[in-house]
């Protein structure tokens, strides 16, 4: 599979680019440690949030004309649990009252055990083309553990039916650290999903965090939860980058990694501040340096989704600036001073000069070419390369350890 | 009211050990004296500092006065003086009582008589005060009113056959309490034709009215225009206003005269010139000797405190100066920390004091502030013959020059059952307790007497008492007067440089344990940076103990689903906020909080 064309990098004339996201906070059965806005429910209540979602994405078409929509991404919960004449109705509103790049990104969440060959191929027929399916792990005892429906059969079958139904772009999610995980347990676990055949497109891969309010936080209370220790962690994450880079992928941003060309371009756009706008409960959004969020009562959204919106938070420049940097460096391709420039009038320099010395002696950011995947970036040379303000600026592998560390000292005093 | 008869007087203070409803009680006498609607009653009108409500103490003396029609159909006169009620303000207790003619005993119906209850009563009874004990709380389930009636009798030899029964929570036999004040309590004496003799009790800073002096009669009368002095301090002003206390306001009035509790105001600029316990006459007319018993109050524990943010020193300055105006007791003068920049050592009456200051100083001027440990002062005599009262341990001579070493020394007594004496006892001598004697106070309890180095109890010694005893144990202590002792100053390194701020003065044989323990607490307290960190306890020199923060490894991060950066954004604010706590000490980080740790080394489980 050669890589594709970008989409995305080209807008029509004259009109910005716009991502949508859909959230969908339905899923069969909430897992042990997720704190996301989703939950089971009722097809009628289902039925009643998806009829808004729709009443939504029309009610604000008017707002969006200058836009043309360059990523479509489905979200939730697991989207796929609706009725697949949702997908297809939701994406044909989305047709009819916005522009949409006819080569545009459109990625919808899916996991094991919730889609069949035929909603697949329908998906596929819907314009969707690109699929990310909820894996976490290769092994049965730890989908168990992590409260997941699926086994890893159960995956392959459905990887198999996906790549059937001609989907080309395909993620993985991964997950590390689970509770009585050893190194060797998850090690498999990424072999399982790099040998596939054939090869994902892109693999996310995430430790497990135990959010507060989950049932993972009350075991860990309990100390009944045993996360791998510190060392342990800290292998696997070193061992993510390790395995996946000798099977083609690309580590493109702190969790993420994609064969060349296979980048998620809907994500991006959150880690390079591009526009997006966000439908159904709890979704965000950023249009013009403003950002805003729909609330997160199902009965307020089914009542109403046009007005369920919480308050405009309108950023300031120096908000925008904080962004600019925690956000892109995200990306191991780090930001581009020139675009600061272009973007705030100022240097970057003047503005981050004293910060970004001093964490480049630290060795954590460095500056680097720009064509980031010519070269080594790990980080090593950092201490011969001069602050060079007119390449780009990056985390090096220090930093991603540390980036929260890293990232805090752009925030504003 | 300027003829005033002084039969219809009743000048009075509630004594109790804390917690047995002295507050409740003195809100109930004034709701019951119809000065104040059930409705306009605030929970507890006396405690008016928001700090005293929330932490259920009284700080400063307040008073308040009431009318009440008595059964046999006169009107008196009740002057309620709220006194302090923490051993920090011993002095102001004791001032507070010389404005009393008599005292209520507030007991708990439940808990009998503790070690406050004590200490109180004896001190009333030292200032000739008629006391008549009030049994409280008497809805309890545990309440045992006879054998807590007996215990008086027995232990303070008290009248109390005829002691109210009350609930001063659920307003349960108040009115029994206001006739016992005016049939127990004498009436005031004095002539109001002498010389002019008043007693201060207390003293508040009001912008506008300058210094407004909280005062008792004793002799004479002062009004309008009459020109006092300050005998003690040598301040001399003319009186502008003269009142006295409603709830919560102040009644101006023509004149005080003896007998009579209430204020003064004359442009005094400063509540240094009204001491506590000084003697107010008559300039033109004075008095031929002052009332006895006042003393210059000294401040018995030092600390450092400093701006978070250096450039709040100014801020920091005039806070303090603020405070001061308002509190005699408290002391202050600049110095600096290599670690910490600029500040303050300031003086406190005790640990509670120093707290109060703190807080005030945080919320009410809203500052962030670094507060070393505290200590007291130790007499440090030089070999050449010089002696110096050291308040902070980085101005401790080299040990060559140092003859010896002096420290304050406390006689402590501790009431606890018969079941904790053990453990009481252990806690004593960890803390290098001299053993004096227990005397039994009935079949089930013991009066525990100690002598105790000052430095051991400040920090923890209440806590470490109440957790033995199941929280039964209380405890009561006066400063008895200076011992010789083996000390030493007891420096910290944090990453191979001495952090000044830390050091603090130990005796030799705790030194080890203290630095093991210091190291432990801070190695929790420090977080990880990108390098390791040793944190070394030395004594002249010498490491002691050592510990290492590890380098930081990674930190988590948060996914960003779905554009919602809200959160990412939180965390690293958190984290960026978390820094701004941070003292930076050569390229470590250390929170603001570590450098009280050595307070909370005392945690034994």
């Amino acid at each position: 599979m050669s890589g594709r064309k970008r989409t995305g990098d080209k807008v029509s004339e004259g009109k910005k680019g716009l991502g949508l996201y859909f959230h969908i906070p339905f899923c069969v059965k909430k897992c042990l440690y997720c704190d996301f806005l989703s939950a089971p429910c009722e097809g009628e209540e289902r039925n009643a949030y998806m009829e808004a979602l729709l009443r939504e994405t029309q009610g604000r078409a008017c707002d969006y004309r200058g836009y043309v929509v360059r990523t479509i991404f489905i979200g939730g919960g697991t989207p796929s649990v609706v009725e697949t004449e949702w997908i297809e109705g939701l994406l044909s509103l989305v047709r009819e009252c916005y522009e949409v790049m006819p080569k545009a990104e459109i990625t919808i969440e899916v996991n094991p055990g919730t889609v069949d060959s035929q909603k697949l191929v329908r998906y596929r027929r819907a314009g969707i083309n690109r699929l990310s399916i909820g894996l976490q792990s290769a092994n049965d005892e730890e989908l168990e553990t992590l409260g997941r429906i699926h086994t890893f059969a159960g995956f392959l079958d459905t990887y198999d039916r996906a790549v059937k139904a001609g989907f080309d772009n395909i993620n993985v999610d991964v997950m590390a650290a689970l509770p009585k995980q050893g190194l060797a347990d998850y090690e498999r676990t990424l072999e399982a999903v790099t040998g596939l055949n054939p090869q994902p497109a892109h693999i996310s891969a995430y430790s497990l965090i135990v959010e507060e309010g989950t049932f993972f936080a009350e075991l860990e209370r309990e100390g009944k939860l045993f996360l791998p220790d510190e060392d342990c962690e800290r292998r696997m994450y070193e061992r993510t980058k390790e395995l996946l880079g000798k099977a083609g992928y690309m580590r493109y941003e702190i969790s993420n990694y994609a064969r060349p060309g296979f980048e998620c371009i809907h994500n991006c756009g959150y880690w390079k501040r591009q526009d997006y706008a966000g439908f159904g409960i709890g979704a965000a959004s950023l249009i013009d340096n403003k950002r805003f969020s729909n609330r997160n009562s199902l009965k307020i959204y089914i009542e109403n989704p046009l007005n369920c919106r919480g308050g405009i938070q309108k950023l300031t420049l120096r908000e925008q600036m904080e962004e600019f940097m925690f956000l892109g460096l995200r990306l191991t391709e780090g930001i581009s001073p020139l675009e600061f420039e272009r973007i705030f009038g100022k240097t970057l320099e003047q503005v981050y000069g004293e910060v970004i010395r001093k964490n480049v002696k630290d060795g954590l950011l460095y500056f680097h070419g720009g064509k980031i995947r010519d070269m080594d970036w790990n980080g090593r040379q950092t201490e011969l390369i001069p602050p060079d303000f007119g390449s780009r600026l990056a985390l090096t592998q220090r930093g991603i350890d540390i980036s929260n560390y890293v990232m805090a000292q752009f925030l504003p005093d | 009211m300027s003829v005033m008869d002084q039969s219809k007087i009743r000048n009075f203070c509630i004594v109790a050990h804390i917690d047995h409803g002295k507050s409740t009680l003195a809100d109930r006498i004034i709701e019951k004296t119809g000065l104040l609607t059930s409705r306009e009653m605030q929970a507890q009108v006396l405690d008016n500092m928001e700090l005293e409500r929330e932490r259920g103490i009284t700080i400063k003396a307040q008073s308040v006065r009431t009318v009440y029609r008595a059964k046999d159909g006169e009107e008196y006169i009740f002057n309620l003086i709220d006194t302090p009620g923490h051993v920090d303000f011993n002095y102001e207790v004791s001032r507070s009582l010389a404005a009393c003619d008599g005292a209520i005993l507030v007991v708990d119906a439940a808990q009998g008589i503790e070690a406050q209850t004590l200490a109180n009563v004896y001190l009333a009874l030292d200032h000739n005060l008629d006391v008549f004990p009030v049994i409280n709380k008497i809805d309890l389930p545990s309440a045992e009113p006879q054998r807590v009636i007996e215990e008086i009798e027995d232990v303070i030899g008290l009248e109390a056959q005829d002691a109210p029964l009350i609930s001063a929570k659920n307003g349960i036999g108040i009115e029994d309490v206001l006739e016992q004040i005016v049939t127990k309590i004498p009436a005031p004496k004095g002539s109001p034709d002498a010389p002019l003799k008043a007693l201060i009790f207390d003293s508040l800073y009001d912008s506008y009215k300058g210094v407004i002096i909280f005062c008792r009669i004793m002799e004479g009368t002062v009004k309008k225009g009459t020109a006092i002095c300050m005998m003690a301090t040598g301040a001399k002003q003319e009186v502008v206003e003269v009142g006295y206390f409603g709830a919560g306001q102040f009644i101006p009035c023509e004149e005080l005269s003896a007998g009579m509790v209430g204020y003064i105001t004359a442009s005094i600029k400063n509540v240094k010139d009204t001491a506590v316990g000084d003697t107010v006459t008559d300039a033109n007319n004075p008095c031929e000797e002052p009332l006895p018993g006042y003393k210059k109050v000294q401040s018995m524990v030092y600390c450092g405190m400093y701006p978070a943010d250096g450039a709040k020193y100014p801020d920091l300055r005039d806070a303090l100066e603020k405070l001061k105006l308002n509190d005699a007791s408290l002391n202050y003068e600049p110095e600096t920390s290599i670690a910490l920049g600029f500040g303050f050592r300031c003086g406190f009456l005790g640990l509670l004091h120093l707290e109060i200051i703190q807080e005030r100083l945080e919320r009410e001027y809203n500052l962030d502030l670094v507060t070393t440990a505290p200590g007291v002062i130790y007499k440090v005599y030089k070999t050449n013959g010089e002696v110096i009262e050291l308040t902070n341990p980085s101005n401790l001579p080299d040990p060559s020059e140092i003859e010896f070493m002096e420290e304050p020394i406390v006689s402590a007594e501790i009431m606890v059952t018969s079941e904790f004496i053990g453990s009481i006892m252990e806690l004593c001598q960890e803390r290098r307790g001299k053993y004096l004697g227990m005397e039994y106070i009935e079949g089930t309890r013991a009066l525990l007497k100690y002598e105790l180095p000052l430095n051991e109890i400040i920090y923890d010694f209440f806590d470490a008492l109440k957790s033995r005893s199941r929280g039964y144990a209380s405890f009561d202590y006066d400063i008895k007067g200076y011992e010789q002792s083996s000390l030493v100053k007891l420096d910290i390194l944090i990453n191979r440089e001495e952090v000044d701020a830390l050091s603090f003065i130990v005796h030799a044989d705790s030194a080890y344990e203290r630095g093991r323990r210091m190291c432990e607490k801070l190695k929790d307290e420090i977080p990880r940076h990108l390098f390791e960190i040793p944190i070394q306890a030395a004594v002249g020199g010498k490491i002691i103990a050592r510990e290492t923060v590890k380098a930081m490894r990674k930190d988590v991060l948060a996914k960003c689903y779905g554009g919602d950066i809200t959160r990412k954004k939180k965390l690293l604010e958190k984290q960026k906020e978390g820094k701004k706590r941070m003292r930076q000490i050569g390229n470590v980080e250390i929170p603001q909080k570590a450098f009280m740790s050595v307070l909370k080394l005392d945690d034994r489980k």
